[in-house]
């Protein structure tokens, strides 16, 4: 491909994908407060739009022109970055994960991918293990109790959680022998991962909840003890990038479980952006359900499930896979 | 080419981690020294080796560095002045002569033979060819296995010493 085309095509593709991402993080949004109303038997929003369809957009208007507070005994410099610093990495991640097979567009194979990196899976790691300064320098500047345990909080379980999601993809990598997400994909033309590596997979989901501070490990921002955690001084568009960032990382992880475990864009009959989206909504959906199911842990319990019973299941799940793989 | 990505990423790691001694909040030096550990990965990833520099990034930058900010923002450290207004001479003299000491020693290093003369087997194209990722892993079950046992063991040491000392009450 000559060059000036390959700055094109680049181009269009992050911008499409950026796009996309921002649309999805605002009707995520609606999406579940939807789905979280149906499950209490309620409508939900139901003014803006029919069934409440404009109600993302009224609200992204509302929280632009809010008044910006800022505390005055808050570490200035670091209360303004750090809702920036959760935002990057949120939206950075994406850049390595296949959404579709390649395509012949004008002449040209383009690959429904970012950028195809042969370290695209430790990229992955990498960036998301960032995602928590944001939420602890936020914690920190507000100069606030509650948003200080908030952020610590936040620091001890991703920590915690980052080490058995490292694990638990281990299985993985032995089976396709590659850290390229797009070989990974590639490696699951005959069975998806989920079959081969079940517990594998459960980890994941457990972890990617817990670092995407969600219910039931929300503890960074558990209203009930913490008012709301590590955001409770934010207000305006500085909230609205923390809200922005977490949604952003549901989608993230969720294209991460299907990528990994089942099948990414691989599926039959329809194209294979359908079935990636398909797929990527689908493990959404499983998300928003057990956050209308599951009652928030507490702290010990948190950590004592970390680290006495993924870590070892995970370890585990690598030694016992790492034995199949060998005696192949 | 390579020059254009070089001066930049060098001249972020030298001004990054010259802030991490002279900045005077103790949060600020943290962060500085996150700064400075991403442009070491840069200059890794310009190097080739991309392994380490992810690898830089998720243990240096992902996690030691969270636990440095745990820890200053539990004890709450104060803002202490900066060190060139304590008057403390012995101190200042013992450093400055082991900037000196330091800056021989690289002179040393870079100004001669150490630097450009030793070439291994492990040249670029080797590296491409093999894959970074997978070198590294055939090295360290090979040619390297006792030195990578070791240093599991030693960390297994400092784990345990960590539990004795949080536990002993």
């Amino acid at each position: 491909m000559p060059e000036p085309a390959f700055f094109v095509v680049m181009l269009v593709k992050i911008a499409v994908v950026f796009g996309l991402m921002l649309l999805s993080v605002a009707y995520l949004t609606w999406l579940e407060r939807k789905v979280i109303s149906d499950f209490q038997v309620r409508l939900g929003p139901m003014r803006v739009g029919p069934h409440g369809l404009l109600q993302p957009i009224a609200d992204g208007i509302k929280l632009m022109f809010k008044e910006d507070i800022i505390p005055q005994a808050a570490d200035r410099t670091i209360y303004v970055l750090a809702p920036t610093l959760a935002l990057i990495p949120a939206f950075i991640s994406f850049a390595v994960i296949p959404f579709g097979d390649r395509v012949r567009l004008f002449g040209q194979s383009i690959d429904m991918v970012i950028s195809d990196v042969n370290i695209g899976l430790l990229y992955l790691f990498g960036v998301a293990s960032l995602g928590v300064y944001g939420i602890v320098l936020g914690g920190w500047a507000s100069n606030n109790k509650y948003a200080l345990l908030g952020g610590l909080r936040s620091a001890a379980q991703m920590i915690s959680y980052e080490l058995s999601m490292g694990l638990s993809v281990v299985g993985v990598l032995m089976l396709s022998e590659s850290l390229s997400l797009v070989r990974i994909v590639g490696a699951q033309s005959q069975t998806w991962f989920i079959l081969l590596q079940p517990i594998g997979f459960l980890i994941f989901l457990i972890c990617a909840i817990a670092e995407t501070n969600r219910a039931p490990f929300d503890l960074p921002e558990a209203e009930t003890e913490l008012v709301a955690g590590f955001h409770v001084e934010y207000s305006s568009m500085k909230f609205a990038m923390y809200f922005m960032a977490e949604y952003a990382n549901m989608i993230t992880v969720a294209a991460l479980a299907t990528t990994l475990f089942l099948g990414g864009w691989r599926g039959p009959f329809l194209p294979p952006v359908v079935w990636f989206l398909a797929k990527l909504y689908l493990v959404i959906f499983l998300f928003i359900w057990i956050r209308a199911t599951l009652p928030r842990f507490r702290y010990d319990q948190l950590m004592r499930f970390g680290w006495k019973v993924l870590l070892p299941l995970a370890l585990a799940n690598i030694v016992i896979t790492a034995a199949f793989v060998a005696l192949r | 080419m390579e020059w254009l990505l070089f001066v930049p990423l060098a001249m972020l790691a030298l001004a990054t981690a010259a802030l991490v001694i002279l900045l005077r909040n103790p949060i600020y030096c943290a962060l500085a020294l996150v700064g400075t550990f991403f442009a070491l990965s840069g200059l890794y990833l310009l190097l080739q080796a991309e392994f380490v520099a992810v690898v830089q990034v998720i243990i240096y930058a992902g996690a030691i560095m969270v636990l440095f900010l745990f820890v200053i923002m539990l004890l709450d450290v104060g803002h202490e002045p900066p060190p060139w207004l304590r008057q403390d001479r012995p101190r200042l003299l013992l450093g400055l002569g082991l900037v000196v000491l330091l800056v021989l020693e690289l002179a040393v290093a870079i100004g001669s033979w150490i630097a450009p003369g030793i070439r291994g087997p492990y040249t670029s194209d080797y590296v491409n060819a093999v894959g970074n990722t997978q070198l590294i892993g055939r090295l360290l079950f090979t040619e390297f296995l006792i030195p990578f046992e070791i240093t599991s063991i030693i960390l297994l040491i400092a784990i345990v010493g960590a539990m004795v000392l949080a536990r002993r009450q």
